[in-house]
Parts: structure tokens; sequence; C-alpha cells
């Protein structure tokens, strides 16, 4: 399944260790949330970099106290209509300030991809390969916001309150008769 | 009625492979040439739950023609297939209420 | 009305084009059924029983005479030139095909209209009073915290695939004409006993299987802080609403599973975490809305013109109607109108394309080009001058709207049922059809007062009738279409559910059983204007029970 980061498909650099499995010394590993919280210490103290893969249905507080450790957090769409894990990642970024890789696991369709980004995914395991190179234009299919999240983008209050804007020319719909 | 798209499979009686028209929701039923047709006395005619299961799995392979696809029972008289139950009726001929005189336009 | 900018209609561009983008690729198989499924419910695309099915939002129920234009044009243009108006102040059109689906849209475009979230498991219409803004009971008008929660809560990110559908409405009134207890979230703008005016705010109400009324969780809401705590609210849902079982997954199990000050506290909780964040409301950002929410230049006029009274005095069919459709409104000298969709032995509800032209037409000359939809399925002209009442009764009577039946036992609410929709298990509207027959005269259906009654298909209950005050729900029982009848339910302010009053009868059986209970409530009443409603509270619902079931 193709990932994609930054608009490009780009190799996994990270491995997936199974529970039980040995953790290697080096390169970019990701663990099950029992076994990242299980060996927290030990991830701590880890070179390079570690990651977790984290169930939509358990509460993203509990890694809080180890955000720092983390370089990514992969979080889970069984089916893409199960949408836990944007509220997840809204918290992750926006109440716990998580700077590192959001990456959107399990069906993750090109539907999905702007509201994914503005929820604060930077990552995309695709599930269509087709899906990975219209990504771009997928991430462009709108302009305009209602919602402040933690993506940055100007939402339409802010613009029509601006003193600086420019009014948004209103087409005028004449209602005295 | 349940809908039939979550029924077990039983077979009493004869029975057709029935969908929507992908493009327009038009009620079609599956014929033997594995086509869909909407005139109900072209569509095949199962009696065993294996002929059911087969003709329903090769229609619903067809996802880019037909969607909601499922069997339902039919009445088999003087050689013409009718519905065997209010909703296949209603399918069939259309609400049972005088539509208002654009109808058909 | 709320005036559009180029924000709004570049939003609705830009889903039009997102959605041709859908369509071409489900026509091609590039997307399968079950991936196109969701995003065709997000834009209102239900398949029914014969065809697709299109729901347009109206939001609100406001909808300016242009925009009646353009519904006119897709009934002609796409469909068999009629539209159905909905529970929820949605319009429905029946015979819709998906390949022209996106030039549909790209027309409602044009005039503001789209189906953006009226299904799927998402924020449905934000409903309202269909008197807000004109409604003398009012405090203020509900519809500009509609529309600020409108915006927030259309193709939100966080919350566009929620366990399970989510329906919004807000008053500002002291009569509840928007039927808060059933909706997931209520929102009411009162004014507390400090003076101020804020929210009262419930969650977990709901129809269907398991019906419920809502629960009060926060009592008094500052309007700087609501799309923050709807905000929180949603996110618990979104969280810990059930995924694993369609029949559990709408708030109101988890309202009642957790219980309502649980979980009014978990919102609490979440809520202190955002409360000062990015939505606390700037004052500018609501003046902002409300700025864009325009109101007609009413003249100075004195209630009762000698003009009105003359034509009353001529005309017994303008009185009885005036009587009927014609409300009080907050402006002196204006009314508001209610045009009845319940003509007698027609489906409730429908409209054709040539009567949503001359309602346009009327609305132009007598109501500054604005048209309210109501959730009893009929709609209002809400500024109409006293003194042109009588000129507006004939142009409604002429176009087929000024049935005097507004509030009676022929004024059914009715789901489509069977007839159109494929989730339903019988029939609806003949039962409708049937009912209103027996109750054509006019004076017998005036003589039984208001009487709402309310018909589902299905247990989904989109008729409402859990809060009917004769409630009509169709079942299957061996093929044979049969009706659970109850009694007493209310959805405005004093909110409850009906009670059943026997075994479920046969189709043919059902208009003589009303006819039986509204005989029943005839003899039972103290005196004549004793309502239906008050009747059944005060003897209950044994005497009904005994005279409609001693013969069956």
């Amino acid at each position: 399944m193709p990932l994609v980061k930054s608009g490009m498909v780009v190799e996994d650099r990270f491995l997936r260790v199974a529970d039980g499995e040995p953790v290697p010394e080096q390169g970019p590993v990701i663990v099950s949330a029992e076994r990242f919280l299980a060996d927290a210490g030990e991830f701590a103290q880890r070179q390079d970099a570690v990651g977790v893969i984290w169930p939509n249905n358990r509460n993203v507080a509990e890694l809080e106290p180890h955000l720092a450790n983390l370089t990514l957090i992969a979080l889970v769409f069984p089916v893409y209509k199960d949408g836990r894990a944007y509220s997840q990642a809204r918290v992750l970024r926006e109440r716990f300030g998580f700077r590192g890789e959001l990456r959107a696991t399990g069906q993750v369709l090109r539907d999905q991809f702007l509201f994914l980004l503005r929820a604060g995914f930077d990552a995309f395991d695709v599930a269509k390969p087709a899906d990975a190179t219209a990504f771009e234009e997928a991430a462009r299919r709108y302009s305009v916001f209602f919602q402040p999240t933690g993506d940055g983008r100007v939402t339409v209050a802010r613009v029509r309150t601006s003193r600086d804007a420019r009014p948004a020319p209103v087409r005028s719909e004449r209602v005295s008769a | 009625m349940t809908s039939p798209l979550q029924q077990k499979l039983k077979i009493s009686g004869s029975s057709v492979v029935t969908a929507n028209r992908l493009a327009d929701g038009a009620v079609v039923y599956r014929t033997a040439e594995g086509t869909w047709t909407t005139d109900i006395d072209s569509a095949a005619v199962v009696s065993s739950a294996e002929a059911a299961t087969s003709l329903l799995t090769a229609a619903k392979a067809d996802g880019v023609q037909a969607v909601d696809v499922y069997v339902a029972p039919v009445k088999l008289k003087d050689g013409q297939i009718l519905p065997a139950n209010l909703r296949e009726a209603i399918r069939l001929r259309g609400p049972t209420i005088e539509l208002p005189i654009t109808f058909g336009i | 009305m709320y005036l559009y900018d180029d924000f709004d209609r570049t939003l609705l561009a830009e889903r039009v084009a997102e959605f041709r983008g859908q369509v071409g690729r489900r026509l091609t198989g590039e997307l399968n059924e079950d991936e196109f499924k969701s995003l065709r419910l997000m834009n209102g695309v239900y398949l029914q029983l014969h065809a697709y099915m299109l729901r347009i939002a109206i939001p609100y129920g406001t909808l300016a005479s242009d925009q009646m234009r353009k519904l006119a044009h897709v009934a002609r243009r796409y469909d068999r030139g009629y539209g159905h108006f909905t529970t929820r102040q949605n319009i429905q059109f029946n015979w819709i095909k998906l390949a022209e689906l996106p030039d549909a849209m790209a027309d409602l475009a044009d005039s503001r209209l789209h189906g953006m979230q009226t299904s799927g498991n998402c924020v449905r219409n934000i409903t309202t009073d269909q008197w807000a803004g004109v409604a003398p009971d009012e405090i203020e008008d509900p519809r500009v915290w509609a529309e600020l929660l409108r915006q927030h809560l259309t193709l939100h990110p966080e919350f566009s695939f929620l366990p399970r559908k989510f329906k919004i409405a807000v008053s500002a009134a002291s009569h509840d004409r928007a039927a808060l207890a059933i909706h997931d979230l209520s929102v009411r703008l009162y004014r507390n006993g400090a003076g101020e005016v804020g929210f009262e705010v419930g969650v977990g109400g709901g129809l269907g299987r398991t019906p419920f009324l809502t629960k009060i969780i926060k009592p008094f809401l500052a309007k700087r802080d609501l799309l923050s705590y709807v905000e929180a609210v949603l996110r618990l849902y979104n969280q810990y609403g059930r995924r694993d079982n369609i029949y559990k997954a709408r708030i109101k199990i988890l309202v009642h599973e957790l219980g309502a000050e649980k979980f009014g506290r978990e919102v609490d909780a979440e809520w202190q975490s955002i409360k000062d964040g990015a939505l606390a409301l700037d004052p500018a950002v609501i003046a902002e809305i409300a700025a864009r929410f325009r109101y007609p230049d009413y003249e100075r006029l004195e209630d009762s013109p000698p003009a009105l009274e003359a034509a009353r005095k001529a005309d017994a069919r303008f009185a009885t109607w005036v009587d009927n459709a014609v409300n009080n409104h907050k402006i002196p000298g204006y009314a508001i109108v209610t045009m009845s969709l319940k003509p007698v032995g027609k489906p409730p509800g429908d409209c054709m394309a040539d009567q949503m032209d001359a309602i346009a037409d009327i609305a132009d000359r007598h109501s500054f080009s604005e048209i309210r939809v109501g959730h009893e399925q009929n709609l209002v002209l809400p500024h109409v001058r006293q003194r042109d009442l009588p000129e507006v009764f004939r142009a409604l009577d002429a176009i087929g709207v000024a049935t005097p039946n507004v509030g009676l036992v022929s004024d059914i609410i009715a789901c489509p049922g069977l007839d159109y929709c494929s989730l339903a298990n019988a029939r609806a509207i003949p039962v409708a059809q049937e009912i209103s027959k027996r109750f054509r005269d006019l004076e017998v259906a005036r003589g039984l007062g208001r009487l709402h009654i309310n018909i589902s298909g299905c247990i989904n209950a989109c008729g409402h009738h859990h809060v009917g005050h004769i409630g009509i729900l169709g079942v299957e029982k061996n093929g044979e279409e049969f009706y659970q009848i109850t009694i007493g339910g209310r959805a405005d302010e004093n909110a409850q559910l009906g009670t059943l009053i026997g075994p479920a009868v046969p189709y043919d059986d059902v208009p003589d059983v009303v006819e039986d209970i509204a005989q029943a409530y005839l003899e039972l009443r103290q005196q004549s204007d004793e309502l239906f409603i008050d009747t059944i509270k005060r003897v209950g619902v044994e005497p009904f029970k005994e005279r409609v079931y001693a013969t069956r």
C-alpha cells in the first residue's frame, strides 16, 4: 500500500515489529500500543526513531507523557466510515502539540484526504495506488474552510471579519417587495 | 419487510435476482444470459438455494451495471412471472398511489 | 434571509465539482458501491425502490422565491414534475438518475441550494421553527444561530464520519414549534432570571426503535460558547458512540447508557479544554453573520384593517381560511400564512412544479419573496400584509394550497412509506389519503379541533409517529400490512411519547380506528374546546382503548 507524504509516494522507512519479536538495534521501528507502553522506558533510550500504532478505540491521552519520544504515531481507520481517528488526530496535534509524523492507516481513500489533512495527518497509507497519485489534486479540491483546526488554513470567519480584507462581494438579493 | 439485502438465503418456491440499475436506479432483473432487464418476464427463475446463490454471485460481481442485488420471491402463473409480495409488486409496477399527471414525462 | 457571499458560493461549486468526479468514478467502476455509498449519502442521494432520491436541504426551512423556482425547474427537468417536503424541512425528489445528478446539483448550486449532509452519518439539516423571525412569542431570531452552526458543521473534517446521523434543532420561542425534544441536540434560546439571553442545551432525543426525548445537560450556555460546546458534544459522540450495532449508534443510546448527568460532565470536561480557544465566538463574527440576515422593509400598518373585516363578512370561505391558516405576526398589520399541502385525498407534503412557481410569484408579490417550510410538511408565507389576505387567499385557493385544515385531523404528517422507500415495511401515503377522505367534511374536522396524526411506514419513524396525537406505525405480519396505533404523543414543549392502545390492525381498518378514536374523544371531552390531547391527559388512554377495541 503506497505511503504518501508531502503529496508524493515515498518509501516507508519504518519497520513494523510484531509483538514478541525482538526490536532491531538500529533503524526506525513501529510497534503496537501495548508493546510501546510496556517498554516505554527502553524506547525512550532508543537512538533511532520509534513509532506506535494506536487503536482507534483507545484514549490518546495515554500517549501524552511519551510524545517527546515518538517520531511517528499511526492511527487507524478500520473502515473509512469509522471516523474516530479524526478526533484522536486533532487532540494529538492541537491539545498535546504532537509535532511528529501522524499517519493514517487502514482503509484510507482519496475522498478523505482533505479531511485527514485538516485533522492533522501528514502521512497516508493509501489503499489504492490510483488514489496515491491523485493525492495533490484531491488535497486541492476545496478552497473554502469554515472550521479552525490545527492545520493553519485560514477560515472563512476570519477572512470575513478581518479588518484588512476587502469585503467579499455580496450578490444582492433584494428582499423588499 | 426487513431489507432483503440482510436476509439469509432461503428459497421456497421460485425466485429471481433483482437489483437497481446503477445509472438511473431503475428496477432490473437478472437474465440467464447474464444481463439485466426491466422486463420481469425475461428474468431467470431459480428454485433451489444453490441455483439462487450461483445466479446471485454472478450478478453481484457486476457492480458497474447494478447495485443492491438480492433474491426476490416470485410466483409463476400462466407463463408469467409475477412478484410474490407487496414490496416486489411496488418495485415492478411503481407506487400504489396515483402519481401526479406529469408521470411518465 | 441569509445572504450568500462568495465563500458560500465557492464551497458549493467545489462540492459539485467533487461530486461530479465521484459519480464519474462510480460509473466507470473505479469506486465500488461500498466506497461510493457514504459519499453519495453525504450529498443527499439515496437509492429507493424505483430510482434514486435526492434530498435537498432547506436550511432552517427558509427559501427565497428564486430558490423555489429552481426547485420547480429541477422537478421538471430531472424528475417527474413534483417534490415532497419532509419532516425535517427538506425537499425530496423521487425519480432522479445518478448520471444526471451532477448537472442537477450544479443547477441547484446556482440558486444556493444543495444536498450536502442531508443524509449519511454526519450532522444533518439544522431545523427550526417555521415562524422564526416573525413569531410574536420569540425573543430573537434563532436562524442566526442555526446558520452559525450550519457553517461550522458543514464538511467538518472531524465529524463527517460519525457513528450515525446527528440532528439539531434550534428554537427561540416560548412555544416549541421545532420539536426540540426529539432531536440529538436541542438548542433553545431564552432569557434567564438575570435577564441574560443564552441557550438551554439538550441531547439524546430521537425516535426510531428506541425513542427518547432530550435530556437537558446545559441549563444555560452563553452565546459566546455555542460552537465550542457543540464541538465537545460531537467529539464525545464521535469517539464513544457505538459503531458495532447500527440500531444502537445514535447519541441517545450513549446518553442513556452513561446517564445524562455523567454524559454532561464528560462534555464539560472536554469543553473546558476548548472553550477559550478558536471556537469562542467573537461578537464580530456573530455580528457579521447576523448582518447578512436581511429583514423586510416592513411598512407601518394597523392590525385588522377594515378591508379585511369586510372581506371576512362577505365571504364565509375566506373567513374560515383566515381563522384556520393565518396567524399573528410580531409586526402590526402583518400576518403569517400557512399553505396547506394536505388537500383531501392527496399525498401529504407533495407539491407540483406549477404550484411551486405560483407560490414563488405569490411570495414575490406578498411576502417579500420569502417562503418557509415547516416540519408538518406545510409551507408558510411569513410576511403578508393583513390587507392583502383576500387577494392572497384567492391566489392560493386557485392553486390548491388553501385547504383550511392546518392543524386539523386531515393535516396528516406521513413519511413516503413503502410506495417509495426501501426501508419501509408498509405503506403510509394511501393510509393518509384514506383518513383524510373520511374527514373531508370541514365542519367535522373543525369540530375535532387541533389533532395531529403522524404516520410512519417503518420503525425508523420518519413520520414521527411516536409524538403524534394519534400515531400510526406500519408493520409487516406474514406478508400483510398491519398498523400499530398510539395516542397521546406530543412534539412541543410538553413533549411526550404516545401510548399503544391495542394490537396492530390491518390496513383496511385504519380509517375506521381513527374514526372510533375521534368519536371517543367527542364523547369523553368535557367541553367543546377541550383539545384532543388534553382530553387524553385528563382521562388517560384506557377509555380510548376500551372504545376502540371493544369490537376488535
